[in-house]
């Protein structure tokens, strides 16, 4: 018997502890890779964890994986890869300015931005730079093809590095956080200041869509395997937006999963089923299936543990997580 | 709150010494690691801070509010020093020359995310005591700092005569009567009067009482910038917080700042208050003295403030 409501999955969780708030995580592969503030990259594979000093002066503000390397953006102004063996070097310089924004292509392309500067470099090197009226605070590629999104004070830009045509601007007033594509690149959405989403339709009507009504800001965001929903942070509840239609969520109410007396920090959908990962600010992970909103508990909440980081590894078996107090740990799912 | 990191943010007008201000806290030996956010990389040579490079920028909040302007950049920047909490125990904010301190200020009222971790500590404004009195005719960001300030560093004070040190010393305190003045050369000042101040702590007011108001308002006929302050008896609740909530929407703009501690009929906690343009916070705080007279008083910093309709609205509330 547990205490909590929820049947529990504490017992599939191999513990992890790193020394600094984790920042980001990702896989690479059944490798585990967790950036910390301290500079630090942590590989883990199950419980055996080695120590990459990716950025030695300064801390992972920043990353991104395409599956076999992990690119982390940090305030020495430098993008360093880290492979699964430890092997880490830099990728870019950016003389100083943070980097803390970043994004990495399948196809190997990547671009990071420093203040207003954007850097795309394409798979085959091929640098290019642009300026955007402000800082840029998001950077995500589109589905296919090397199209970047760009997120910034009064909207976001698009922009193909590889041509020469005029980025386009999508505007809407007001500072513009994180941006992402939807999977079938039909949606550009951006979290904002004022504690709400803004979504532009490009197809077929450059519609604007409003997301409003959360208590703060949302700061982690992904979408189901199947494109169809879109979870959000933000909220005492992962607020999960349908986007099954063409129109998108207008007009339509979003989920409520997981209402619990704590903020949602960190959403992780599984890449292969309709399951959402939630980690809230008191340090409780659910998982949740979206079907009949049944709950499994990943970890109970823990004092100044607050969820930081989460990710699943492509088959879907297992999800990593990191946390503020630089706990971590893996939980794989029984077979 | 306490572990909330304390800011100070550092103004001042071009050449009035704020650089050199900054290198002299950074070079003390206090024993205290701090983030120092700054426009350019200057002259400032630090081995064991954090310097951060940023350019201002100012973001007007998209909620109807026309002077609730934060600094875009400093959330961002706030957001990544928090992955390295533990690495340093209190941030410099350092504005450009030309900046206005609003949107600096209103960063830490408008923005949950910084208010969850960091505390404006103070406004320190360093001051050119032999140009001052040129640049508040001519340049309104120089008023603006200097009624911002709750700190005062006034320096250069050997480049003018004691008389004209004086009469600048009384155009700022017609500007900002509760501001601490130090009065400097090469911006000498002892650290402790500069950091740490918790002057934004709405108890802090409490304590400036000996010289938080004089009777009346001041009034300079050559500012537009002025303060204005006024003391009553009891207030009614009913009365007072709608007036002050409906003042500070409308005049916002023009108002500053504003503080004030205020006695509410059968309430044994005084009500402390303060605000930049059109923000206010204010909490119930502390008890009244036993024998101590319940007075409310209040003060406002502005620019064209309409003082007898100000007074007329405030004694209008009383009890």
């Amino acid at each position: 018997m547990t205490a909590t409501a929820a049947p529990s999955l504490t017992q599939n969780v191999t513990p992890l502890g790193f020394d600094a708030n984790v920042t980001a995580a990702a896989w690479l592969k059944d490798v585990a890779a967790f950036g910390l503030g301290d500079g630090g990259v942590m590989l883990a594979k199950g419980a055996d964890t080695h120590r990459a000093a990716a950025h030695p002066e300064g801390g992972v503000l920043v990353a991104a994986t395409d599956g076999t390397r992990f690119v982390t953006g940090g305030d020495d102004g430098r993008v360093a890869v880290t492979g699964p063996d430890g092997a880490t070097a830099t990728l870019a310089d950016a003389n100083g300015a943070w980097i803390d924004s970043l994004a990495v292509n399948p196809s190997g392309a990547f671009a990071f931005g420093a203040g207003k500067r954007v850097r795309a470099v394409s798979d085959k090197g091929k640098e290019r730079n642009l300026e955007v009226p402000s800082a840029a605070r998001g950077l995500a590629f589109a589905p296919k093809g090397y199209r970047l999104a760009i997120s910034h004070y009064n909207g976001a830009t698009l922009w193909f590095p590889n041509l020469e045509t005029k980025p386009e601007v999508l505007e809407w007033k007001g500072s513009h956080l994180d941006v992402t594509w939807s999977p079938d690149a039909r949606f550009v959405v951006t979290s904002m200041q004022e504690n709400a989403l803004h979504g532009w339709r490009l197809l077929p009507d450059r519609g604007h869509m409003r997301m409003s009504g959360y208590p703060s800001k949302t700061r982690s965001f992904a979408w189901s395997h199947d494109g169809k929903w879109f979870a959000t942070s933000g909220a005492e509840a992962a607020i999960v937006w349908p986007f099954e239609s063409k129109e998108g969520p207008m007009g339509k109410a979003p989920r409520e999963c997981g209402v619990r007396p704590a903020k949602v920090e960190r959403v992780a959908f599984h890449p292969g089923v309709l399951i959402l990962a939630v980690g809230y600010e008191d340090g409780c992970i659910l998982l949740i299936r979206l079907n009949d909103a049944s709950e499994l508990l990943v970890r109970p909440a823990v004092k100044g543990s607050g969820i930081t980081a989460l990710a699943w590894d492509k088959t879907g078996r297992r999800l990593a997580f990191g946390c503020a107090d630089g706990q971590a740990g893996i939980l794989t799912l029984p077979l | 709150m306490s572990d909330k990191i304390p800011v100070t943010v550092l103004t001042g007008y071009l050449g009035a010494g704020k650089t050199t201000l900054l290198n002299r806290i950074l070079t003390e030996p206090h024993g205290k690691k701090y983030a120092v956010i700054v426009n350019e990389f200057g002259e400032i040579g630090i081995d064991n801070d954090l310097v951060v490079n940023t350019d201002e920028e100012v973001f007007e909040m998209n909620n109807g509010c026309i002077c609730c302007t934060v600094r875009g950049d400093l959330i961002r920047i706030m957001d990544g020093l928090m992955k390295r909490k533990g690495k340093f125990d209190a941030i410099i904010v350092e504005t450009t020359g030309l900046a206005d301190p609003a949107p600096v200020a209103q960063t830490f009222f408008m923005d949950q995310d910084v208010s969850d971790a960091a505390r404006l500590d103070a406004v320190v404004t360093v001051a050119d005591a032999r140009w001052l009195s040129d640049r508040l005719k001519d340049a309104p960001e120089a008023k603006s700092q200097i009624a911002f300030a709750d700190v005062i560093v006034l320096n250069k004070t050997d480049l003018v005569s004691g008389e004209e040190l004086d009469a600048v010393e009384g155009r700022i305190r017609a500007i900002n009567p509760y501001a601490k003045i130090h009065r400097t050369q090469h911006a000498k000042v002892p650290i402790a009067e500069v950091l740490e101040r918790n002057a934004f702590d709405l108890e802090r007011i409490i304590a400036l009482e000996p010289d938080f108001l004089e009777e009346g308002h001041h009034h300079h006929h050559d500012e537009d910038m002025q303060s204005v302050s006024f003391r009553t008896g009891e207030v009614d609740p009913e009365k007072f917080m709608p007036w002050i909530s409906d003042l500070t929407q409308r005049e916002g703009p023009n108002i500053l700042r504003c503080k004030g501690i205020v006695a509410f009929p059968d309430e044994p906690k005084r009500f402390v208050f303060q605000g930049v343009h059109m923000i206010l916070d204010g909490d119930l705080q502390q008890d009244w003295k036993p024998g101590e007279a319940r007075e409310s008083r209040v003060v406002f910093i502005g620019r064209d403030l309409d003082a007898n309709a100000i007074r007329e609205g405030f004694l209008a509330c009383a009890a």
